[in-house]
């Protein structure tokens, strides 16, 4: 055994590699629950590929109607649910795993936002975190048109026309885009592509350059300090574990809660009452007529209301172009984050009422968007008040948490932060 | 290696040829970049699409799929055609000045003939197909002021009975009038304008 590791040490850094990245990469010892997240991402991002395979020799990409007057597509996805051996598990395992990759992220992104991990040395790792996401909506948004429902067809005409809105150029790009003048079997084939080799080839390099921009600054803690400050005699950061064995056993019981209730999920209530299958995707995609409550999947919907939030004209621009212009500058902000929080600390722990206050509103305001997103334009409104712009007034909060963040990080009273990490 | 013993001729040849390589690589990607544009087979398919409208009642609506969007063809009657004026003040665009549609439909009624609309039936907006809503009154759902029209289920924007958008909604101009004649009494022929009747058929 001995002899064949160092054989392949000699032709590759097995050992080195091993060392410097698992066994004597040195973690915070005061990670806490919300460190389970980006371990559990990975497994899903694993999860998806895997399952995805296994999908990719069952479905059929075309739009084309067969004898029965069925698209092929949407007919392939219905004979993986009923005739193909455990096709229907793999596909819940797929789908149930398209909304537990937004869970998860969305958990390991509020993580940041606690503990102000993307703050400096970390502004790199939290900006191929971004794209990371930028990358994985647009993963899901493409698988999503692939089942062909109505929903599907839906989402992606709506979605394709928010470049029609950009000056000059909107409508070709919107062409070039569906290859076609509408959604059509030219669009389902290059969603097709990018969603099972472009997309994924991209999101595993951004993941790989997560990791290694990770463990070139070392993980943040809950504590936001800097482990490597404060290093023993041997050279090891005093208040840093190994990786392995500490974290990887610990992230194994992460693995296990979590597939505990992602097995819940897909054998109990794989559709989740409409949240992670659409019942109106059940219906074959007719270009005729679009389902009475057109609404994404529950990630999307925060933007989504954000996108429809605007009915004003103003500066001499259309409210559709100030939409869309909105739904992309709420997702952008998040890249700035580094540079907009001014705090002297990074953790939540020791930062003052204006911090806390401005991030509970936030999320509270998120969640609503989210909700009014899944809800009818016309009901929006009659929620709680009556004639209430909710969705305006949450948007507006959204963009102030972050466009107020320079003032009122600097203006907080924040606490000492100790030497060493806390037991907290 | 210091900047002093840098070979400059061999430097600019580097940089020339690097460059070179740059304009090569943006030319092959040309050819990847046009093979997602639509294809001539889907430019071929934008056939005109003849609607048989003898059996369409007044007040009804008939959807038919032009270019693969829905063609609406609504025949209306004398109360439909009075609710125009009535909604006037709210649209955002009563004369369609900034929407799309061909001149002999840039009228008050946006048609050739007053009593049959002819509109496409995609949302200006971002392309979902809105909701005929043409009953007037409570019955709509849209409350008690309502004209008749329709209303798009993605985002909330509304149109009247001549596809004219309402004002403070996200769609921003009147929906499309696409080019079309009238063949006979009852047929309509959807995508050839009347100018070109002769030359195309």
């Amino acid at each position: 055994m001995n002899k064949l590791l160092t054989w392949i040490d000699d032709r590759f850094p097995l050992t080195k590699v091993w060392r410097e990245h698992l066994s004597e990469y040195y973690a915070p010892k005061n990670f806490n629950f919300w460190y389970f997240f980006g371990s559990l991402a990975l497994l899903v991002l694993v999860i998806q590929i895997v399952s995805g395979i296994f999908l990719t020799m069952h479905y059929k990409p075309d739009a084309s109607l067969n004898a029965a007057g069925v698209p092929v597509a949407f007919a392939s996805v219905e004979y993986i649910m009923r005739d193909v051996p455990w096709g229907w598990l793999i596909r819940y395992i797929h789908s149930t795993g398209a909304s537990a990759f937004f869970i998860v992220v969305y958990l390991h992104m509020y993580r940041g936002l606690l503990y102000g991990s993307y703050r400096g040395p970390r502004e790199l790792l939290w900006l191929i975190g971004v794209a990371i996401f930028v990358a994985l909506m647009a993963e899901a948004f493409m698988g999503y048109l692939l089942p062909w429902g109505n929903m599907s067809y839906w989402g992606a005409q709506v979605i394709i026309s928010l470049f029609d809105a950009i000056p000059w150029i909107g409508p070709t790009l919107s062409e070039w885009i569906r290859g076609d003048f509408v959604v059509a079997d030219a669009t389902l084939n290059r969603f097709f592509a990018f969603h099972v080799i472009a997309v994924p080839l991209i999101l595993v390099i951004l993941v790989f350059l997560h990791i290694v921009a990770l463990h070139k600054v070392g993980s943040n803690n809950p504590d936001g300090i800097e482990i490597k400050k404060k290093k023993g005699a041997d050279g090891k950061p005093l208040d840093g574990i190994p990786f392995h064995p500490y974290y990887t056993v610990k992230d194994i019981v992460g693995t296990v809660v979590f597939l505990i209730l992602f097995a819940a999920v897909i054998f109990f209530s794989p559709e989740l009452g409409g949240w992670f299958l659409e019942h109106d995707n059940f219906v074959q995609a007719s270009a005729l007529n679009t389902p009475t409550e057109i609404v994404p999947l529950w990630y999307f919907t925060p933007f989504y209301s954000i996108l429809r939030a605007n009915i004003y004209n103003f500066l001499w621009v259309d409210a559709k172009i100030w939409g869309v212009f909105f739904m992309f500058l709420s997702i952008a902000l998040f890249a700035f984050l580094p540079w907009l929080d001014k705090s002297p600390v990074k953790s939540i722990r020791y930062r003052g009422w204006m911090y806390k206050t401005a991030l509970a509103i936030f999320v509270v305001s998120f969640i609503i968007l989210g909700y009014l997103g899944t809800k009818n334009p016309e009901q929006v409104d009659l929620i709680l008040l009556p004639n209430v712009h909710w969705a305006g007034i949450c948007t507006l909060i959204y963009f102030l948490f972050f466009f107020l963040m320079p003032i009122y990080t600097r203006l907080d009273k924040t606490k000492p932060v100790p030497e060493r990490v806390t037991d907290k | 290696m210091t900047d002093e013993d840098m070979d400059i001729k061999r430097r600019t040849f580097l940089i020339g040829t690097t460059c070179l390589g740059l304009v090569g690589t943006g030319f092959v990607a040309v050819p990847f970049i046009k093979s997602m544009t639509p294809s001539e087979r889907a430019k071929a398919a934008g056939a005109p699409v003849e609607v048989d409208i003898s059996q369409l009642r007044p007040g009804d609506i008939l959807v038919e799929e032009w270019r693969g969007k829905p063609v609406w063809v609504v025949r209306r009657t004398p109360s439909m055609l009075a609710s125009l004026k009535q909604v006037e003040a709210d649209m955002a665009d009563p004369g369609s000045r900034k929407s799309n549609q061909p001149a002999y439909a840039a009228n008050a009624h946006r048609s050739i003939k007053e009593e049959y609309l002819v509109v496409v039936g995609i949302c200006t907006h971002l392309g979902c197909s809105p909701d005929k809503r043409l009953a007037s009154g409570a019955v709509s759902g849209l409350g008690d002021n309502w004209q008749g029209g329709f209303f798009c289920p993605c985002h909330g924007s509304k149109f009247d009975l001549a596809g004219r958008v309402y004002k403070n909604v996200p769609a921003p101009t009147n929906l499309e009038v696409p080019p079309y004649h009238f063949k006979d009494g009852t047929t309509i022929v959807v995508g050839i304008d009347p100018s070109d009747k002769k030359g195309a058929a």
